[in-house]
């Protein structure tokens, strides 16, 4: 008999943990593709800074395992609790469809950002990435490098990619600009996203165009397969690099003069977005239609745009990665 | 050592007919330990969340951690015999993926749904043949090279694409309430769960299958069937995956060959905390729906509040160690 009540003792300490009453402002969810992502960690950051400005309660959920079915649970359980919105960075774009739904016609309001939605399944989607923005910056910035005059080419990813097309089409565009007059783009190279594609296609850049300034590889495999290149022909302050890479990949090029900057959105500011849309679209400032705006806080005015059959808010310019702050964010992604 | 074995054989020959009842004994099975931990679960998720203890909640959540509870009931059978069948995660994919590509091939979906059965029912043949053909294979070997098999096949059809559009109504099954209340999930739930009961309790074969558990040798011997019988149980375990699929399949709304990853494990740890002993023979169908809801409602508890799901699982796994080492503290030294 002492047995059973020494077992039973055991078992029912086991529940005698009670939790703090929930408050009772706004909830914002923010539910992400799975735990333990270092990239979403800081987006978790931005998100929960925003809230707090907004003074609403953040809650935090990511899955043990980037499955869907593990997504579908934690919305019925955000449901059940009754938040205001749900914030959702999708592992499946249309698996989730019944179960934000669901959620939408108990009149929660459903964003995705990051890793998107299918329309049906979202009233708007926080885009990290605007194209044009994208395409202008990295131009801009490599002709703060070379001084404004030059030889330079693109390292890309694939011919048919069409995010790095359209932010190479806007590059162009970009050079047209009179200020760009003596800066040649002489070729725009593939290497396809493969290391070594990469590193030959840059080699060859070097071999064909001797007097060649800088290059842009609007890719990370790119760019940082000709981190690699420069670095070991000594090239640094010869031939410049910039682009997208990142951080934790780039950081030995940006240190050692190669690459004195490069671009990459800032998740901070994705997530400190998506808590001012989730905030907007709770507070009926916006619907989700396209033409809305709304102040999203440090960030300024924000405007939902068209996109496909959807909407979208753009985070706008990437985030510029360089000498000074490289070290912070190496560790992070 | 013959004296040994003497002093067995004069043992086992007394056996009683008919066992006396005994109320000490009777409240010391494990389910009432089952229930009451239920109850506590109940009573600290009320404690956490101010939105747990409504009817609305408690029949909501049941359609989290429904499906792969249909894979439990069949599962059952297979570890009373002391076998295991690891490949039921796998069998679900692949009855989802094929189910899905014929629907969009051309394929009506009433009959996309029975062929997503007849494949279910396919792969638990399959393990059925080979674990009964193979004796010198044990069920964990067999299981496990059919459960990569048949998630690679359900690969090779789909590889890392989603599959879906498929029509309304077959999101009822998932996601369909009875009267606006009650989940469709739980009714078919109930009454697989009653049909599974009355299989295992109050038919001959339900008995088989706990002869065999005690001693398959003695078994045959004594004129069971037991191959047989093995073989309908496996094969009966891989329809209940492919009908694990289909709800789960309604409940996403699209299919890829990742999907229903880690259920069999889910699936065996309801069944062992049940009180179904992995060494065959023991344990009842009461115990197994008990400890579904056990899990489901913490988990589902647990969540509502927020706890990290990381630490959700440390919980449920440490749950799983108390109780196991609570039932052999309280029954293990009942075998002399």
């Amino acid at each position: 008999m002492k047995k059973i009540i020494i077992g039973m003792l055991v078992l029912l300490m086991l529940f005698t943990v009670v939790g703090a009453a929930a408050a009772q402002s706004g909830k914002y969810a923010l539910v992400v593709k799975s735990a333990g992502n270092p990239f979403m960690e800081k987006v978790r950051e931005g998100f929960e800074n925003a809230i707090s400005e907004v003074g609403g309660e953040a809650i935090y959920k990511a899955p043990a395992e980037p499955t869907v079915e593990a997504q579908i649970i934690m919305i019925e359980q955000l449901i059940t609790q009754r938040v205001d919105a749900i914030a959702i960075s999708a592992n499946d774009p249309e698996a989730l469809r019944p179960a934000l739904q669901k959620a939408m016609s108990r009149g929660i309001k459903v964003l995705s950002l990051d890793s998107s939605v299918n329309p049906n399944s979202r009233m708007v989607h926080v885009n990290q990435a605007d194209p044009e923005q994208i395409g202008r910056v990295q131009i801009q910035g490599i002709a703060e490098m070379i001084g404004g005059e030059g030889q330079i080419a693109v390292l890309s990813a694939t011919s048919q990619a069409t995010n790095q097309n359209l932010w190479i089409d806007w590059m162009k565009k970009e050079l047209e600009k009179p200020e760009y007059d003596n800066i040649e783009l002489v070729k725009v190279a593939y290497g396809d996203d493969l290391r070594d594609k990469s590193v030959s296609e840059t080699e060859a850049l070097l071999k064909s165009y001797p007097d060649l300034k800088g290059i842009i590889a609007p890719t990370t495999v790119g760019i940082a397969a000709a981190g690699k290149v420069l670095t070991d022909r000594d090239l640094v302050g010869e031939v410049y690099l910039t682009g997208l890479g990142l951080p934790s990949e780039m950081a030995e090029y940006i240190k050692n003069g190669v690459s004195p900057w490069m671009y990459l959105w800032n998740p901070i500011d994705l997530g400190y977005l998506a808590g001012y849309a989730a905030e907007g679209l709770v507070a009926e400032e916006i619907t989700g239609e396209a033409g809305e705006s709304f102040t999203a806080g440090d960030l300024g005015e924000k405007e939902v745009i068209k996109a496909g059959e959807g909407t979208e808010i753009m985070l706008g310019a990437p985030f510029r990665f360089d000498a000074d702050n490289i070290d912070q964010w190496k560790e992070v992604y | 050592m013959e004296n040994k074995l003497e002093k067995g054989l004069t043992f086992n020959r007394k056996i009683k007919a008919e066992k006396e009842f005994n109320l000490k004994d009777f409240f010391l099975q494990w389910e009432w330990l089952l229930l009451l931990i239920f109850i506590a679960i109940h009573i600290m998720n009320s404690q956490l969340s101010p939105y747990y203890l409504n009817t609305y909640t408690l029949l909501d959540a049941t359609m989290t951690f429904l499906d792969k509870a249909f894979i439990a009931l069949s599962m059952t059978f297979v570890i009373i015999f002391g076998d295991i069948d690891i490949s039921v995660g796998s069998t679900v994919a692949l009855s989802s993926v094929i189910m899905a590509v014929l629907y969009n091939a051309g394929l009506s979906m009433p009959l996309a749904i029975i062929v997503c059965l007849l494949v279910g029912i396919t792969a638990g043949f399959i393990n059925g043949i080979l674990i009964v053909k193979f004796k010198e294979l044990s069920a964990v070997i067999v299981t496990l090279s059919t459960m990569i098999l048949y998630r690679g096949i359900a690969y090779i059809i789909l590889e890392d694409q989603a599959a879906g559009g498929f029509p309304m109504w077959f999101n009822f099954l998932g996601w369909g309430y009875i009267k606006n209340l009650i989940p469709v999930i739980l009714i078919a739930f109930s009454v697989a769960a009653v049909i599974f009961y009355l299989l295992l309790h109050k038919t001959t074969f339900g008995r088989k299958i706990y002869a065999i558990g005690n001693n398959d040798i003695a078994s045959l011997f004594s004129g069971v069937k037991v191959d047989k019988i093995k073989l309908i149980v496996f094969t009966l375990n891989g329809f209940m995956a492919a009908l694990a699929a289909l709800f789960l399949t309604s409940k996403m709304g699209s299919t890829r060959p990742n999907i229903a990853s880690g259920y069999e494990l889910d699936v065996i740890a309801m069944v062992v905390l049940g009180g179904v002993s992995t060494s065959g023979g023991k344990g009842r169908m009461i115990g197994v729906l008990l400890s579904i809801f056990i899990i489901g409602y913490l988990r589902y508890g647990l969540g509502l509040v927020n706890v990290p799901s990381q630490v959700i699982l440390i919980i449920i796994g440490a749950l799983l160690i108390i109780s196991v080492l609570v039932s052999n503290l309280l029954y293990g030294n009942k075998s002399e």
